[in-house]
């Protein structure tokens, strides 16, 4: 089954971006990052593939900026997923590599034009240690 | 089930002895059931023609409208049966996020641009095309939104033992990845399309045409031949044609589609009053 055209479409712009993008199904499953996401989360999309919302969440090892794990539900893509609203933060994660990186993320809904809920997309960006 | 072209060209008619082959009408293609039950696929200049060759006895006409850029509406207060109170017109199309179906074509069927207003049509009713399917008489549709610039729809009609799939405009070839398609979730119009008997497709580019078109919605020949290839498309009808494009330019485009592709389908040019027998109606 083909997806809707708004994921298919923001799967493109993501592939010609240089902002590290991540997106997710409505179940939360994620369906595809770009290149230069996986240069932050240390492995290429090829070899992780479609992965359950409880794996993501918590493989990468997220935690806040007094070192404290982030509960899921707490993450930004998470709120966008589940609250149905955008969401920001600033966290560290730990890389697929063991790269420990600073990123602050802005995650949102994405809504069709009858207001459907078809997923979520999320934005990366690096900062400094 | 019978499918009829009754305007295949894109973006402005383009009527002139030039093009007399592939014709200079914008999108209009009719669909008739077994039963006599018809639907109109987009409301071009065609649509007038169309209207007018109605049998008597039609009672009800269903028009779909991909979407609501000019070539596919500029027919539509030409069409006869928006006139006559002993047929019913049901107009489906896409809505916005802010207005109805109704208000958006309004803007078009109101004065100044039209001398009547769409209100004041006697049996004319307007609605948001359902998705992922619905019925209409003998019809199965199936309707996804597809890429092409603003909320525009494609379908697949599924009735007689047969399918047509209607995608007039659309750019899938964004969705290449360095020249490959990707897998089938992640390319526009695939569930439309798949193995279906006759694919009516946007094919409004040249090559070097598309090269400083991208993202404005259209396909190229060879996208909408390898389209057709990757979905399994028993026929192609090249569709959408570009204004500029005379005669003699539409059979070379063809041709080399042709040659350049080797399609393991059927192909057809798309030409006006073309007619095609899908299902039970092409076995006999």
């Amino acid at each position: 089954m083909a997806h809707p055209i708004q994921i298919i479409l923001t799967r493109q712009l993501a592939g010609y971006l240089s902002v590290p993008t991540f997106l997710v199904d409505p179940n939360g499953t994620l369906l595809f990052y770009n290149e230069p996401a996986e240069v932050l989360l240390g492995r290429r999309f090829d070899e992780t593939g479609a992965m359950p919302a409880e794996e993501w969440s918590t493989i990468f090892a997220p935690v806040d900026q007094e070192g404290q794990p982030i509960p899921p539900a707490e993450l930004a893509l998470m709120i966008a997923l589940h609250e149905r609203r955008p969401a920001h933060e600033r966290l560290f994660i730990q890389g697929l590599n063991g790269v420990r990186r600073h990123l602050e993320v802005v995650a949102i809904p994405i809504l069709g034009i009858q207001g459907e809920f078809v997923g979520a997309v999320a934005l990366f960006w690096e900062l400094g240690q | 089930m019978r499918v009829t072209l009754y305007g295949t060209r894109g973006s402005i008619p383009a009527p002139g002895p030039e093009t007399m082959r592939y014709g200079g009408n914008t999108p209009a293609v009719q669909v008739c059931a077994e039963n006599g039950a018809v639907l109109v696929l987009d409301a071009g200049s065609g649509i007038r023609r169309l209207g007018a060759q109605l049998s008597a006895t039609t009672s009800r006409v269903d028009i779909l409208l991909t979407h609501l850029h000019m070539d596919h509406i500029q027919g539509l207060g030409f069409f006869p049966p928006l006139y006559n109170p002993a047929v019913e017109v049901h107009l489906w199309g896409p809505a916005s996020n802010t207005l109805s179906l109704e208000a958006r074509l309004s803007r078009y069927l109101s004065p100044p641009l039209f001398p009547i207003h769409l209100r004041d049509l006697p049996s004319v009713s307007c609605h948001r095309v359902p998705r992922p399917s619905f019925d209409i008489g003998p019809f199965r549709i199936l309707t996804a939104l597809v890429s092409h610039p603003g909320p525009t729809v494609g379908y697949r009609i599924e009735a007689d033992g047969g399918v047509v799939s209607y995608l007039s405009d659309h750019e899938p070839a964004l969705c290449l990845r360095n020249g490959q398609w990707p897998g089938r979730e992640w390319v526009s119009g695939f569930d439309l399309a798949a193995e279906t008997d006759l694919l009516i497709h946007d094919a409004q580019y040249t090559d070097e045409e598309y090269d400083s078109h991208v993202g404005w919605g259209h396909s190229s020949y060879r996208h909408a031949f390898e389209f057709a290839s990757y979905v399994g498309a028993r026929k192609l009808v090249a569709f959408h044609h570009d204004p500029g494009h005379d005669d003699e330019m539409l059979n070379h485009l063809q041709e080399n589609a042709v040659r350049g592709v080797r399609p393991n389908f059927a192909v057809s040019g798309g030409c006006e009053g073309a007619v095609f027998d899908i299902g039970r109606g092409a076995a006999r």
